[in-house]
This record gives C-alpha cells, sequence and structure tokens, in this order.
C-alpha cells in the first residue's frame, strides 16, 4: 500500500473503466467529454503517483502495491518501481492528447470510440502496473481486442486486412510466451514477478524460455523481420490510434524485455544478444532506407518508429546501466515524438484527407505555426540536442560502444538515415513552393491542436534539457537490473581493448585509468 | 437398506424419470397447445433434480453394487447438463412458432419431454460405474437426440441431420459395444473397477483392441477428428434450439463420460490411451480451426467451433493427472456458457419478416442496428477464440497449464499455436458484425427472456474471473472424486 491508505493504482484503473462503460450508454457530445474528463482525471491521479514515489536510493524498489487473491489460480497483485512509473507517466499523458485529436474527426459511433480508448488505457496501464505474472499476460493481450476494433471500425480504406494483420501476428508472438509462463509458474511455484525476477531458471531452460518471450515482445516491439504488421496498422488506423500504438503500445516490448528477459533469463538474454544486435542493425539500417522513399507519412513516420526501436533493443542487449537507461529514455522520447509527429498528420490529414506527401508542399507559409512545432518534432526524431530523442539516443549507443563497437557503428548510421528522412520529409510538406492550391489555403492550428501539441513539444524539451527528473526514478531499478545481469554478461570489446593497452600497476593509475576511459566513451 | 441408499443415490435420474413419464401423458391428453406448460414443468423438474444434488447423490459413492457412482465428478457435469437442457427447453417455442411456416408451425409437446430424457440418459452416462450402465445411458440420450434433430419434419434438412446422425449413431454404438465384448472378454468384468484391476498388471493385446474402439466410439459421440463428419451436417439441419442443446449438454456428458472411462478403468493403461488423446486433441483443434474458415453459415461454423473446443478440452484430459481432469470440467463449464451464449444469438437472427436466417453476411452491419446484440456477439466470440479478459481463455489456460505440468509441454506449444488459426474465424465474424456496411434489416428483439439469459451469459463470460475460486474448488472435487 502507499502513503494514502488507499489503491491508487487501482483507482488509476478504475476511472477509465467506468469512464468506457459510461461512454457505451452515451451520446457523441456526452462521450466526449467523459473521456476527456476520465483521461484528465487519470493524468491528475499521476501526476500524484509520481509525487509520492520515492526516488531515494534507499527507498524500496516496489512502490503502491496492492495484494488481493481474488482469481484463485493469480492475483490482483499491483505495484511500480520507477521504470514502470515513467511507463505509466507516458499512458497518462497521451491519453488526453488522443481523446482531444478524436474530438472532430471522429463523427460516427462515438461512444463506442471512446469506449475502446479509455478500455485501451486501462489495459496499457495495468500491463505497466500488474505484479502477478498471468495478470500481466491478462492486460498485455487484451489490448488486442479494443486496437483491433478501434483500427477495424475507424480506420483507413483498407482497414480490415490490417487489423487482421495486426491482430494474428500479435496473438501469434504472445501464445508462446503463454505456455512459458505456464512453465515458470510451476518450476518457481510463484506467479509473483519481483519473485520471478530472482529466481534462478536453469541456464539450458532460459534458452527456450527466453525465446519463447522474445516471440512475443519482438512482435510487439516490434523488430526485424516480424515489423510488417506496423506500417499497415499505423496507416490504416485513425490517427489517435496510431498515437497510442507509437507512443504506448510498442513500449510494451521494450518494457517486457527488462520486466522479463533480461532480468528473468540473463544467462539466454547473453547467450542471444548477438540475435538482437544483429536483427538491430539490419532493422536501423533497412528500415530507414525503406522510410526514405516512401510517399505515405504515416508509413514513413512507422518505419522511422521500427528503426527508433532498434535503438531500444541494441541498448537494452549492451549490459550495463548506460545502454538500459539510454534505452528507456529512447522509449520515453519516441512515445512522446512519435505520437506528436502523428498528430502532425493527423492535422493535415483531416484539412486534406489525404497522407500522400506529394500533395502538400510549402506549408510554413500558410501554416507558420504548424511548421513551428513540427520542426520540432522532427528535430526531436533526428536526435538534435536538447531534445528528448538525443539524450536517449546518445546513451543507448554510449552503452552499446561499450558492448561491441561495431554495433554502435552501424546504428549510428540510423541516426544520420534518420536525419536524412526526417528532414526530406519536412523539406517536401513545410518548405518549397505552394504547388497544390488546396495545401495552400489550409488554415492554420486551431487552439485545439495547440492544445494538443504544445504539452508535447514541452514534455520533449523538458527531457532534452534536464533529463535527470526522468533518469532519476529509475536509476535504481536499471541499476538492479544490471547488478542481476552482471554474473552473465558478456566480455565487451571496449574492454579488450583498453585492457591490453595500458595493463594496470598501482592503484591510483587504476583511478586515472577508469576516468580515462570514461571520457573515451 | 441397500437398496434404499442406491435409490436415493440415483434420486436425480429417479426425479428426471417420473417427471418425463407424467410429462409424456400431460403432452397426449393435452395435445400441442399444453406444449409451453410442460416446457415449463419440464425445466422446474430440471431445477428439482438439480436441487436434490445437493444431498447423496453428489456423496453417496457406489449404488448398485458399482453399476452407478454418485459422487461430485458426476454431480458437477449433471450441474451443466441442467442448464444447458433448461436453456435448450425454454428457448425452443418462439423458434418454433414464428417464421417457420410451412415447415414447423408451433411447437410439438415432444419437444421438453425427449429432452428430459436425454438427461436422464445423460445423468446415466456421467455417472456410470459399469460399462452396461454407460452403454444404456448412452442410448437412452442418443435416441432421443436422433428424434430431436429431426423434429421439423417437413423441413429436408432436419430430416436428413436426423437420419444421418441416427446411421452414424448407431455405427458408433456397435463400435462401443464391440470394445466393451472385448474388455469384458479379456478383463472379465464390465465394471470400472473390475477393468482396472485387469488392466493393473499390464495391458494384453486384447484389452488394447477394446480400449481403442471403446476410445473411437466415445470420439464419436464428442465429435472428436476423425470421428466428427456427423457434426456440421447435424449441427446445420437440426432446429436451432436442438442444435444449442448438442452442442452443449451432450457434449459435457460425453467428456464426462470419457474422462470417467478413461481415468478409472483405464486409469492404470494411462500411457496407452494417453498417445490416441494427444492425437484426437491435436486433429479436432487443427481441423475444427482450418474447416471452419470457409463456412459461411453460422451454424456450420459454430459445429466446426465445437469440434475445435473438444480438441482443447481433451489437452486436459491427455494430462491424465487429476489436475487435467479438474481442467477439463472447468473447460466444460466455461463453453456450456459460451456456446449456449453464441448459440441464443443465433436465435436472434431474424430477417425483418421474422424468419430465422443463418447466413454470416446476413451480420453485417449489426452492430449499428442491434447494439447489445452485436456486444454479445462479439464478446461469445472473441471468448471462443481465447482471448483475455474473457472466460474462454481461462478455459484453454487451465487445460495448458494442466499439460505444462503433465510435461506435455510440446503438446500444449502446438496446440495454442493452432488456436491462433481458430481466432482468425472468430474475428471473421467480429469484423462482419463490426466493419462491414450494414446488410439488411434485422427484426428487433422479441423476447426479453432470451435478451436476459444472452445479458447473463455475457456476464458470466466477461466478470467470470470473479468466480474462479468457486470454479476452482468445484471442479477439484470433482476431479478428487474419480
Amino acid at each position: 500500500m502507499n502513503a494514502f491508505g488507499f489503491p491508487l493504482l487501482s483507482l488509476m484503473l478504475a476511472v477509465p473503466m467506468a469512464g468506457a462503460v459510461a461512454c457505451l450508454f452515451s451520446g457523441a457530445s456526452t462521450a466526449r467529454m467523459i473521456a476527456l474528463v476520465a483521461t484528465l482525471i487519470d493524468l491528475a491521479l499521476g501526476v500524484v503517483l509520481w509525487m509520492n514515489f520515492d526516488q531515494g536510493m534507499t527507498a524500496p524498489q516496489w512502490q503502491f502495491q496492492e495484494y488481493a487473491p481474488i482469481f484463485g489460480r493469480f492475483a490482483w497483485a499491483m505495484g511500480i518501481d520507477g521504470i514502470a512509473l515513467l511507463l505509466i507517466a507516458l499512458t497518462v499523458f497521451l491519453m488526453p492528447i488522443c481523446i482531444l485529436a478524436s474530438w472532430e474527426a471522429i463523427q460516427k459511433r462515438v461512444g463506442e470510440y471512446m469506449a475502446a480508448f479509455l478500455f485501451m488505457e486501462v489495459l496499457m496501464i495495468g500491463v505497466f502496473a500488474a505484479q502477478d505474472l498471468f495478470l500481466f499476460y491478462i492486460f498485455f493481450e487484451a489490448g488486442l481486442i479494443p486496437m483491433y476494433l478501434i483500427i477495424g471500425i475507424w480506420g483507413g480504406v483498407n482497414r480490415i486486412y490490417a487489423s487482421y494483420k495486426f491482430f494474428l501476428y500479435t496473438l501469434l508472438g504472445s501464445v508462446l510466451m503463454l505456455i512459458a509462463m505456464l512453465w515458470m509458474a510451476r518450476e518457481a511455484g510463484t506467479t509473483d514477478i519481483p519473485t520471478l525476477m530472482a529466481y534462478n531458471f536453469d541456464p539450458h531452460v532460459q534458452t527456450w524460455l527466453w525465446l519463447a518471450f522474445f516471440a512475443s515482445f519482438a512482435v510487439k516491439m516490434p523488430m526485424w523481420p516480424v515489423h510488417t504488421w506496423l506500417p499497415d496498422a499505423h496507416v490504416q488506423a485513425p490517427t489517435a490510434g496510431s498515437v497510442i500504438l507509437a507512443g504506448v503500445l510498442l513500449k510494451m516490448g521494450g518494457y517486457g524485455f527488462i520486466r522479463f528477459s533480461l532480468p528473468m533469463f540473463p544467462d539466454a538474454s547473453a547467450e542471444f544478444a548477438w540475435l538482437v544486435f544483429a536483427l538491430s542493425m539490419v532493422a536501423v539500417v533497412y528500415t530507414s532506407l525503406v522510410a526514405l522513399v516512401q510517399q505515405d507519412m504515416k508509413k514513413l513516420i512507422a518505419y522511422s518508429s521500427v528503426a527508433h526501436m532498434a535503438i531500444v533493443t541494441v541498448g537494452l542487449f549492451a549490459f550495463n546501466q548506460a545502454g538500459i537507461e539510454g534505452a528507456m529514455m529512447v522509449m520515453l522520447g519516441h512515445g512522446l515524438v512519435s505520437g506528436a509527429l502523428f498528430l502532425c498528420v493527423g492535422v493535415i490529414y483531416d484539412r486534406l484527407h489525404t497522407r500522400e506527401i506529394d500533395r502538400y508542399g510549402g506549408l510554413s507559409i500558410n501554416m507558420p505555426q504548424y511548421a513551428i512545432l513540427f520542426m520540432l518534432f522532427t528535430m526531436a526524431s533526428v536526435g538534435l540536442p536538447g531534445t528528448s530523442n538525443f539524450v536517449g539516443e546518445f546513451l543507448s549507443l554510449m552503452g552499446v560502444y561499450e558492448a561491441s563497437s561495431w554495433v554502435a557503428i552501424i546504428c549510428t548510421t540510423g541516426i544520420i538515415l534518420g536525419a536524412a528522412y526526417m528532414l526530406y520529409l519536412y523539406r517536401r510538406i513545410c518548405y518549397g513552393e505552394q504547388k497544390n492550391a488546396d495545401a495552400a489555403a489550409m488554415p492554420d492550428l486551431t487552439m485545439r491542436e495547440i492544445v494538443m501539441l504544445v504539452p508535447i513539444a514541452l514534455g520533449v524539451l523538458w527531457m532534452g534539457i534536464y533529463p535527470e527528473s526522468f533518469l532519476a526514478p529509475m536509476r535504481a531499478d536499471v541499476q538492479a537490473v544490471v547488478a542481476r545481469l552482471a554474473p552473465a554478461k558478456p566480455e565487451g570489446d571496449a574492454h579488450l581493448a583498453m585492457g591490453t593497452a595500458k595493463p594496470v600497476a598501482e592503484e591510483h593509475h587504476a583511478t586515472d585509468h577508469e576516468t580515462a576511459a570514461g571520457e573515451a566513451h | 437398506m441397500i437398496e434404499t441408499a442406491s435409490l436415493l443415490m440415483t434420486m436425480p435420474e429417479l426425479l428426471l424419470t417420473g417427471a418425463g413419464l407424467i410429462l409424456l401423458m400431460v403432452a397426449t391428453f393435452g395435445g400441442d397447445n399444453s406444449a409451453r406448460l410442460v416446457g415449463w414443468l419440464a425445466v422446474a423438474a430440471l431445477a428439482v433434480a438439480g436441487w436434490s444434488l445437493c444431498g447423496l447423490p453428489s456423496t453417496g459413492g457406489e449404488a448398485f453394487d458399482g453399476l452407478y457412482r454418485a459422487d461430485a465428478f458426476g454431480a458437477f457435469a449433471k450441474v451443466l447438463i441442467y442448464v444447458a437442457a433448461a436453456v435448450s427447453i425454454v428457448i425452443a417455442p418462439r423458434f418454433f412458432a414464428t417464421g417457420n411456416s410451412g415447415i414447423g408451425g408451433a411447437i410439438r409437446a415432444e419437444y421438453p419431454v425427449l429432452i428430459i430424457f436425454a438427461t436422464v440418459g445423460m445423468g446415466l452416462m456421467v455417472s456410470a460405474g459399469d460399462m452396461l450402465t454407460l452403454y444404456v445411458g448412452l442410448e437412452l440420450n442418443s435416441l432421443a437426440a436422433y428424434v430431436l434433430a429431426s423434429f421439423m419434419r417437413q423441413d429436408g434438412r432436419s430430416a436428413e441431420a436426423g437420419l444421418k446422425y441416427f446411421v452414424l449413431g448407431a455405427l458408433a454404438s456397435g463400435i462401443l459395444l464391440y470394445g466393451i465384448s472385448l474388455l469384458y472378454g479379456f478383463t472379465g468384468s464390465t465394471s470400472y473397477t473390475g477393468i482396472a484391476t485387469a488392466m493393473a498388471d499390464g495391458l494384453s493385446n486384447g484389452e488394447l483392441f477394446g480400449l481403442v474402439f471403446v476410445l473411437a466410439a466415445l470420439a464419436f459421440k464428442i465429435s472428436a477428428v476423425p470421428f466428427h463428419m456427423w457434426t456440421p451436417d447435424v449441427y446445420e439441419g437440426a432446429p436451432t434450439p436442438v442444435t444449442a442443446f448438442f452442442a452443449s449438454a451432450p457434449k459435457v456428458a460425453a467428456m464426462g463420460l470419457l474422462v470417467r472411462v478413461s481415468m478409472e478403468a483405464m486409469g492404470s493403461a494411462l500411457t496407452s490411451w494417453q498417445q490416441i488423446v494427444i492425437f484426437v486433441a491435436l486433429a479436432s483443434i487443427l481441423f475444427g480451426a482450418v474447416a471452419a474458415i470457409g463456412q459461411s453459415n453460422i451454424k456450420r461454423l459454430l459445429a466446426y467451433s465445437s469440434i475445435n473446443n473438444v480438441g482443447f478440452a481433451l489437452v486436459g484430459l491427455a494430462a491424465g493427472t487429476a489436475e487435467g481432469v479438474a481442467a477439463v470440467m472447468s473447460y466444460l463449464a466455461i463453453y456450456v456458457v459460451m456456446t449456449l451464449g453464441s448459440f441464443l444469438c443465433v436465435l436472434q437472427m431474424r430477417d425483418a419478416d421474422g424468419n430465422p436466417v443463418e447466413d454470416i453476411a446476413s451480420l453485417a452491419g449489426l452492430s449499428q442496428s442491434r447494439k447489445g446484440l452485436a456486444a454479445a456477439f462479439a464478446i461469445f466470440m472473441f471468448s471462443l477464440a481465447g482471448i483475455p479478459p474473457l472466460m474462454g481463455f481461462w478455459a484453454k489456460f487451465l487445460v495448458f497449464d494442466a499439460a505444462v505440468a503433465a510435461g506435455l509441454t510440446g503438446l500444449a506449444v502446438f496446440g495454442i499455436a493452432a488456436s491462433v488459426i481458430g481466432a482468425f474465424y472468430y474475428l471473421k465474424i467480429i469484423k462482419t458484425i463490426y466493419f462491414d456496411e450494414p446488410a439488411g434489416e434485422y427484426a428487433p428483439a422479441g423476447s426479453t427472456l432470451e435478451s436476459a439469459l444472452i445479458a447473463v451469459s455475457a456476464a458470466i463470460i466477461v466478470l467470470g474471473y470473479l468466480l474462479n475460486p468457486l470454479l476452482d474448488a468445484t471442479s477439484k472435487a470433482a476431479a478428487a472424486a474419480l
């Protein structure tokens, strides 16, 4: 329990759940208001959660814990550490923006739409807060239902294909994880996630368990080559659906790696790090090149998401503090930036009803406010210092450089390619001649759109300028993961080179050397 | 005195037999006008029989020198059977009364009586302690079922369904009797305990043959691949309330019977029948999923879905442990609710004139004309596909958990991967309901009773996790009784 003496996390689930039920039985305008109020209450609760989260190094790892064994075989067990806190914060921050983004764009079956989104929020918070293995699985899997409906009912022309692909792809990935979970719960005799994180599974079995979890998280992440559902789902989903998909749902894969794969199967994680690195390197280069030739704005951003997520996976499997913290920062930053980019696409899509890049041009002339915000998010996506993504990508690549310099070198090309496709996109949309009359006649941002985009812009700058606010809550938790991984940590090539170059003779030399090594990185 | 105790233990069957005979008289003299009265009296009889389960019939042990077992396992299965039978009775009058001009007319008063007799047979099936009790129960159930399948006599499809069911069912009965005779010949006993004792010292070839024949016949009754071929035709042809009945109660009875025979009579030959059950389970899961994809008739699709579900339930049996048995029983409980809910939704499918339609395509855009019905339909379909947080997931969870605990990880992996194929056709229905443009008008909701039943089933499927402790306790008690 917590300082308040009441289950705050359950309340954060109950508010949108109640809102969802109410929306089902409401008319369009009432449903919009209910959804907005419910998500804002959750945002306020999220702020309360963060303010009361003890970030000190002596603080308990798991806070706000709740436990109610009401389901027989598994329990309603909730609780968060810093990693979960940040992802919950991201969720509750993006949700009101999603509701605002759908305010005018969604005109048919509004009640059901808002209910689906609120239900989605319940499940997303649940995934990050669950402390019981099967409760986690239920939240994780149940997300398929509202997302399937959101893509299928309110999506674009080819929505049915996209919704099937999304559903079946992710389902196939997840069911194998369920079998692995069943085995683990048998073996360890508990479904409690913190206990399982400290349980030492037999290294031979770890291999299989790791692969089963990998099947699920790699699809969710998504990693190359199982990323193909993502561009389809993004392109067909309504704007808010894309925001939530890119902003939060993809992070479930990364969260899964941090929460399950790494601490529960450290040996197998070390064993398969090469696989993750290889897939990620391909993803960074390949999907960046694919993004470069896209004609569809949403598709371009979707492919860029795959490339960014690859930076997350290399950071996670670097097995060190910088890598994992960097991966978390990329996830948070990407959650904000890709969400904002999809919103930017949505803004002009609502005006012209096309996502084709060639149909726009010279928008900085008639939509200056839009062009400024879009520019900020483009730069953030590229990873310009001062924005959120820079911090994450820098830390992540620094971490992986320690593990393998080749991986770091190849993945860094992703930053360059990223700059290429993002700036190219920005030039074609905002600069140049106003070659299309209808695009040139589009009005600038409305108040509602400014209210949507400005908070994200502030968040992006905050993360870029003072990342300590976001690093502090998770530092101890990442240290715990790193400590857990330490026995299995593979030898990195960077260390090898250093070791042979300057053999250590005395103690104070060693200190000097370490400082030097730190600077070299 | 022993006889009195035996009679008390068989109280549910005695009550239902008596009620069935009396209601038959009422039906004969009252004619078809008394159909509704007979129906409600039959439901009352089922309720009383269910209530009588609370005492000796669920704890008594052996009755009639081991011919009959009154234990928690039988009681658990009977509760499900009685509920399914009662629902099948109350949904019938409206189906027969409206929109079937020319092929059915009003409901005939024999309908509830036949269901009652089938229920008596099913009660005997799950409580049998002897191969001959088993056979008598099975035949009593089957004969009533053949008539029910062809209940709309003027309808060609219904008559065909009845005939097909009869011919293939008779074949299966023959196989079963042959298997029983082999077992009797090689073990010297028809009682489960006698067979178990004889098999304990290793399995002779003759016993193995008998076991295979008995399992084959029972696989026919639960419509498991490769003995499933009658199912789609019978389900499609039979009147919808009867199909709902076939898909729920007899499935529970036959699965209960199979579990009891496998665990009690042939428990020592686990390794021999385990491979058969594993094969049948995987084949059913895979075939039920793949064959359903091309269906355009909702009842046919649900028939394949039931084949698919039987496969999952068999995964629990394949584990061969008490936990596996508990998982099978929980699976059946959840399956009955999902199936009855789905068929109740199918019953609501009527065109603007009130005529029943069975085309999946006619469901297009249902979410815009009948929101509640569409939501319920979607809940049942997602649940059948095994997506959490709906109860259908929990059913699959339990059987796979039992399989993993028994070391059958390979079976669990293949089974659950195949469940993704099954998810595809359930999604297809949801897609039709929610994504497609409205096709044609549907008749408005006609019956408060049916709507209430749908609402209750949907609520159980959504909120069922809160019932988990109860389900765990009762299914464990049922499994412990074997």
